[in-house]
């Protein structure tokens, strides 16, 4: 897969974003960082210009409940409902049933072995070939837990 | 081609999609281009990106429409890749008149450098003044990548010497302009000296600039961009480029070739040589 890991807000710590960058290369997909500081807009556009099939977000600040949303709202309106996004950093408990209704497919927490985002990535591609719904914009129902 | 007529008219989507084809293989029919192209390589760390970076906002301020194709290493081993480039260059990931593209070398087989004419020819028809692209100059095979575009930066950092034994390489001479970045950190100047004196030594046969730059500090820009966009090459050069491409070309295609692990095999056991091999591949390649 082509997927393009992105840290948008204002935290400065991306070591988390790297490990899992660099776990999903040796998993055998094609990664794209960003950086630190990103916002919305920007990293709509690295995706479209890098034609990335999934966007894994990282954000640690607590800042997930403003930004992801806007995030995957602009991709919708991008007309990129097809991109598959995850999500990983510190997201609370009592948040992480919002942010699976913006069409995040997946949230990481602390802790998580890298396996299993390959494992769930491994996933998406079986669906995705068989043309269930993984998308942002697509139908919402099947999420990783 | 529906997806052709609407990257034209500026949709960055269809223009995504369409080099994700062109990647994957699939041609495309397109009138006669004249890109404009300009390819930087240089050892890892002397500050590449950073530097495009700096002359992508000074190209974007004169008006152009510049693109970036980044080209990166895949692990040989996974098939992954990561691809940082676009970390250091952020003034392209805003404003219509960047396009920035990464590109892994993945399992094509002798690179990506045979990808990259299609690549170049569809942006300049979509209407992208500028073209950069952008590869490590980790070892010959990355270095040849450049030799697709009309023009050659090569970049090298202070006390580093690197370049220099890249002239050993023959690299350097593919090069019309040489930067060295980082010109605030002590050694710069004696670096850019000791370049020169080095390619003074090759003789009288147009060697290039040598220009002293920080990209950091956005110091020299101006002046290497002018210089790039006036620089022309000799015919000499233009033959060493030429060569190179049908070298990669070449190699792809032996690489490429049907017989190629029935020949590996035998060359094995030792029961052909290597030019017995090589004679049976050039027949059974494309």
């Amino acid at each position: 897969m082509r997927i393009v890991i992105a840290k948008p807000g204002l935290d400065g710590h991306d070591r988390g974003a790297k490990v899992i960058a660099r776990a999903l290369r040796d998993g055998g997909h094609e990664v794209v960082y960003t950086g630190l500081r990103r916002t919305p807009s920007e990293i709509i556009r690295i995706v479209t210009d890098e034609d990335a099939t999934a966007l894994g977000l990282s954000t640690l600040s607590g800042a997930h409940d403003v930004l992801i949303p806007k995030i995957c709202d602009g991709l919708r309106e991008e007309g990129m409902g097809d991109v598959m996004v995850f999500a990983g950093g510190i997201i609370p408990d009592r948040d992480r049933e919002s942010v699976f209704d913006q069409g995040v497919r997946a949230i990481f927490g602390p802790g998580t072995r890298t396996g299993e985002i390959l494992d769930f990535l491994n996933e998406c591609s079986e669906r995705s070939d068989n043309e269930e719904p993984i998308g942002v914009g697509q139908e919402s129902g099947w999420r990783w837990e | 081609m529906e997806l052709l007529k609407s990257a034209k008219s500026g949709d960055r989507r269809s223009l995504a999609r369409l080099l994700t084809l062109v990647e994957e293989g699939e041609t495309l029919e397109l009138p006669e281009v004249a890109p404009w192209t300009l390819g930087v390589t240089g050892p890892p760390g002397v500050g590449k990106s950073t530097l495009i970076g700096r002359m992508v906002s000074h190209w974007k301020d004169s008006g152009e429409r510049v693109a970036v194709l980044a080209v990166d290493p895949s692990s040989p081993r996974s098939g992954g890749a990561l691809l940082a480039d676009r970390m250091r260059m952020e003034s392209t990931d805003s404003g219509d008149s960047v396009y920035f593209r990464s590109l892994a070398t993945r399992g094509h087989p002798g690179g990506v450098s045979y990808l990259l004419s299609p690549m170049i020819d569809l942006l300049s028809f979509c209407g992208w003044s500028r073209i950069v692209i952008e590869t490590v100059g980790s070892g010959q095979a990355e270095t040849r990548i450049v030799a697709f575009a009309d023009r050659v930066l090569m970049v090298d950092g202070p006390d580093r010497g690197d370049i220099i034994q890249a002239e050993k390489a023959g690299i350097i001479e593919l090069a019309d302009i040489i930067a060295v970045n980082k010109s605030d950190k002590p050694g710069a100047s004696r670096a850019a000296d000791s370049i020169r004196a080095s390619l003074e030594l090759s003789g009288d046969r147009g060697s290039p600039e040598v220009h002293l730059v920080s990209a950091q500090n956005s110091v020299g820009i101006e002046t290497l961009v002018s210089a790039i966009e006036e620089c022309s090459s000799p015919d000499w050069r233009n033959r060493l480029r030429i060569t190179e491409r049908l070298l990669s070309k070449w190699d792809s295609r032996l690489i490429l070739s049907d017989g190629l692990d029935g020949a590996l095999d035998e060359l094995e056991t030792g029961s052909i040589t290597l030019d017995q091999a090589l004679d049976r591949l050039q027949g059974t390649s494309g």
